[in-house]
């Protein structure tokens, strides 16, 4: 069973939702990221979202973009964060899910990318730029070793795309919360629990809301009738914050468990 | 025959296709059925022409370059005067049909990136026509560099919206532009100015573009009496060159040739002849040849030309190219600066550093054809605004 399936199930048993930190590989280096997913699982994370830098990230806002840059400047590509995360599962059995933009899955080779990420024990991909229409071969691919291709949602979608994320999507489906980018905002928009409610008569799959969940109790409401909460930008804000890189591993573990508390109390 | 392109994805053979975030599809297909519909109603054809011509100033007249071809010994030189549009470049063209669909879809906001200015200056122009609120995105490097255009998109009423990531160039603004329009998607209006970006902007701006190679083509058979030997236009996302090549691509014996950007030389690594230097791979919504590194990111670029400073390339443009039916070619700074020179000496024309790319190929080209051949060039603007450029360039201070 895919590690992403085998955690909702778990977390359905316990009326919990999944708290799944982002973070971009090797912001500020990657030794550091490795420290800091560790922090993370052992906040109480339930997967972990891995971010592949990349020079042009156009769905991100300026916090992930900095991100992106600093982990470029490190020397940071794609065979980098696969070696992190084979080293991260020597002892982690937490689901992990890649998060980038296609061209440089693309230009890996998709059946070498999706051969290695399995290898380093990838559980799923979610490609930003790369919506159901395009992902023919990555769909195949995947498929076939097992991982687990997320698609997202977004306040613009009718009906018709809802029903093809539906029946194309594996392990969650990801639905972003706000009509932009990512990036901490202060609110929520009002209408989310409505449109997770719209997408649940289409789909059985577990429903993640990122985009823009910056505080603990915004964690909560999402986690009070959504399955899983995705923080980025706000996490990558704590650590910044951060002047030492030890500093940053400790600042994102407290913050993590503050998310993660949050959500527990909201428990069904 | 060659099979229709795009199909109904929006894909050109491999090429093309829609690589974007899920909150923007939606979008793009309203804008697809809303072109679709457009281009099938001949009231909005009306328009759209009656404004080319009052508006923009069409048609562009064919002119025969009689000294230039006396000069070079070989082909009669033809050069398709898109510099006379108003405005000053070929731009117009796209931005008046998209302002029109945007009027249609009843959106009162426009914005686009632009990397020379021209086709910041073409949007804000139409937006002012149209009387519509207008936001430009451009790098940092090309405000500094394009001063000129900078202060014109001012006074035609559009806020400018100064990029600083990446290479603070063209495409930093287009992803700066995508990231506007992500967050405004319901109420703007993206106008894109090239044959670049997610289906249908590649096919869509081909259209509105392709206007160029209809009255050349009907004019060079007024003067000529046959069909050109050549077709040369320069390539930066490739609006200009698809414009001139797309009504001559069933002209099995017309040739055509696509000038991308030698920068300092193909060797340097400071180029962006995307064509000829790129891989295949996926950048602003599509499918194309692109200039990237061995790990997949996208490459800075350089050229002399702010418009042809573009890591990527219309994938009609790499579609046409796989099937041999463009031949690619490149001219560096130094030989864009020089064709500029010339053209301004010999016929009082002063190009377009990025159309005078096209004219260093000709240089090349000319001579070693017979005197009874043809070529059409592309001056896709006039030079103008580069005049700072080309100071610096030859040391002189202006």
């Amino acid at each position: 069973m895919n590690r992403i399936d085998a955690r909702f199930a778990e977390l359905k048993r316990l009326g919990e939702a999944a708290l799944i930190p982002f973070v971009t590989a090797g912001d500020p280096e990657i030794k550091t990221t490795l420290g800091i997913l560790h922090a993370l699982k052992q906040a109480g994370a339930d997967a972990i979202e891995i971010g592949v830098p990349f020079s042009d990230p156009m769905a991100d806002g300026a916090t992930i973009q900095r991100a992106s840059e600093r982990a470029l400047n490190s020397g940071t590509s794609l065979p980098h964060v696969l070696k992190l995360i084979r080293e991260f599962r020597r002892d982690s059995e937490i689901p992990v899910i890649l998060f980038g933009y296609y061209n440089p899955f693309f230009h890996y080779g998709l059946k070498r990318f999706v051969r290695d990420a399995r290898a380093a024990g990838v559980d799923g991909i979610l490609c930003v730029d790369l919506p159901p229409e395009e992902s023919g071969e990555l769909r195949r691919r995947a498929e076939n070793e097992g991982l687990h291709t997320i698609f997202l949602l977004a306040p613009t979608s009718d009906a018709g795309r809802i029903r093809l994320v539906a029946r194309l999507g594996r392990g969650f489906i990801y639905y972003v919360s706000v009509t932009g980018v990512t990036g901490a905002r202060r609110g929520l928009e009002g209408q989310l629990q409505a449109q997770v409610a719209r997408i649940r008569r289409y789909t059985s799959l577990p429903i993640g809301v990122g985009f823009g969940i910056s505080t603990p109790e915004q964690a909560a409401r999402i986690a009070s009738f959504a399955d899983a909460a995705v923080v980025g930008s706000a996490l990558i804000d704590v650590m910044e914050r951060a002047g030492r890189n030890g500093e940053k591993v400790r600042r994102a573990r407290t913050f993590a468990a503050r998310l993660k508390r949050a959500m527990k109390r909201v428990a069904k | 025959m060659q099979p229709r392109v795009p199909d109904q994805h929006g894909h050109f053979g491999i090429y093309g296709g829609r690589y974007v975030s899920e909150t923007l599809m939606p979008a793009l297909i309203e804008l697809e059925k809303a072109y679709r519909s457009a281009r099938r109603d001949p009231a909005f054809r009306r328009e759209f022409h009656h404004d080319l011509s009052e508006y923009a100033g069409r048609e562009t007249p064919l002119y025969f370059a009689e000294r230039l071809t006396k000069k070079l010994g070989g082909a009669r030189i033809y050069l398709k005067r898109e510099d006379l549009c108003h405005t000053g470049a070929h731009k117009i063209n796209n931005t008046l049909g998209q302002a029109l669909l945007a009027r249609r879809m009843e959106k009162r906001r426009i914005i686009a990136e632009t990397g020379a200015g021209q086709h910041g200056v073409a949007t804000a122009t139409v937006a002012a026509r149209f009387g519509m609120e207008c936001e430009i995105f451009m790098g940092k490097e090309d405000v500094a560099r394009q001063s000129l255009n900078v202060f014109r998109m001012k006074l035609l009423g559009a806020k400018m919206r100064v990029v600083e990531s990446g290479s603070n160039t063209l495409k930093d603004a287009m992803n700066e532009a995508l990231r506007d329009w992500v967050t405004h998607v319901r109420t703007s209006y993206y106008l894109i100015g090239s044959v670049a970006g997610p289906h249908p902007y590649p096919m869509m701006v081909r259209d509105f573009q392709s206007v160029i190679g209809k009255e050349a083509k009907r004019q060079i058979l007024a003067i000529e009496g046959r069909l050109p030997d050549y077709l040369v236009a320069c390539v930066g996302g490739g609006s200009n060159s698809i414009g001139l090549f797309y009504p001559f691509l069933r002209d099995a014996r017309v040739k055509m040739v696509g000038v991308e950007a030698a920068g300092s030389g193909l060797k340097s690594g400071r180029h962006a002849a995307t064509i000829l230097g790129g891989k295949v791979g996926v950048l602003h919504g599509s499918k194309s040849y692109l200039l990237q590194d061995r790990d997949g990111q996208v490459r800075h670029t350089h050229s002399i030309a702010a418009g042809l400073d573009y890591p990527g390339v219309g994938p009609e443009l790499s579609y046409l190219r796989d099937q041999g039916r463009i031949r690619f070619a490149s001219a560096t700074d130094r030989e864009a600066i020089a064709a500029l020179q010339e053209l301004a000496e010999v016929e009082g024309i002063i190009p377009a550093l990025e159309s005078a790319h096209a004219v260093a190929e000709v240089m090349r080209l000319a001579p070693r054809l017979k005197k009874g051949q043809t070529i059409v060039v592309n001056l896709s603007g006039r030079g103008d605004k580069d005049m700072g450029t080309v100071g610096d360039y030859l040391g002189v201070k202006l």
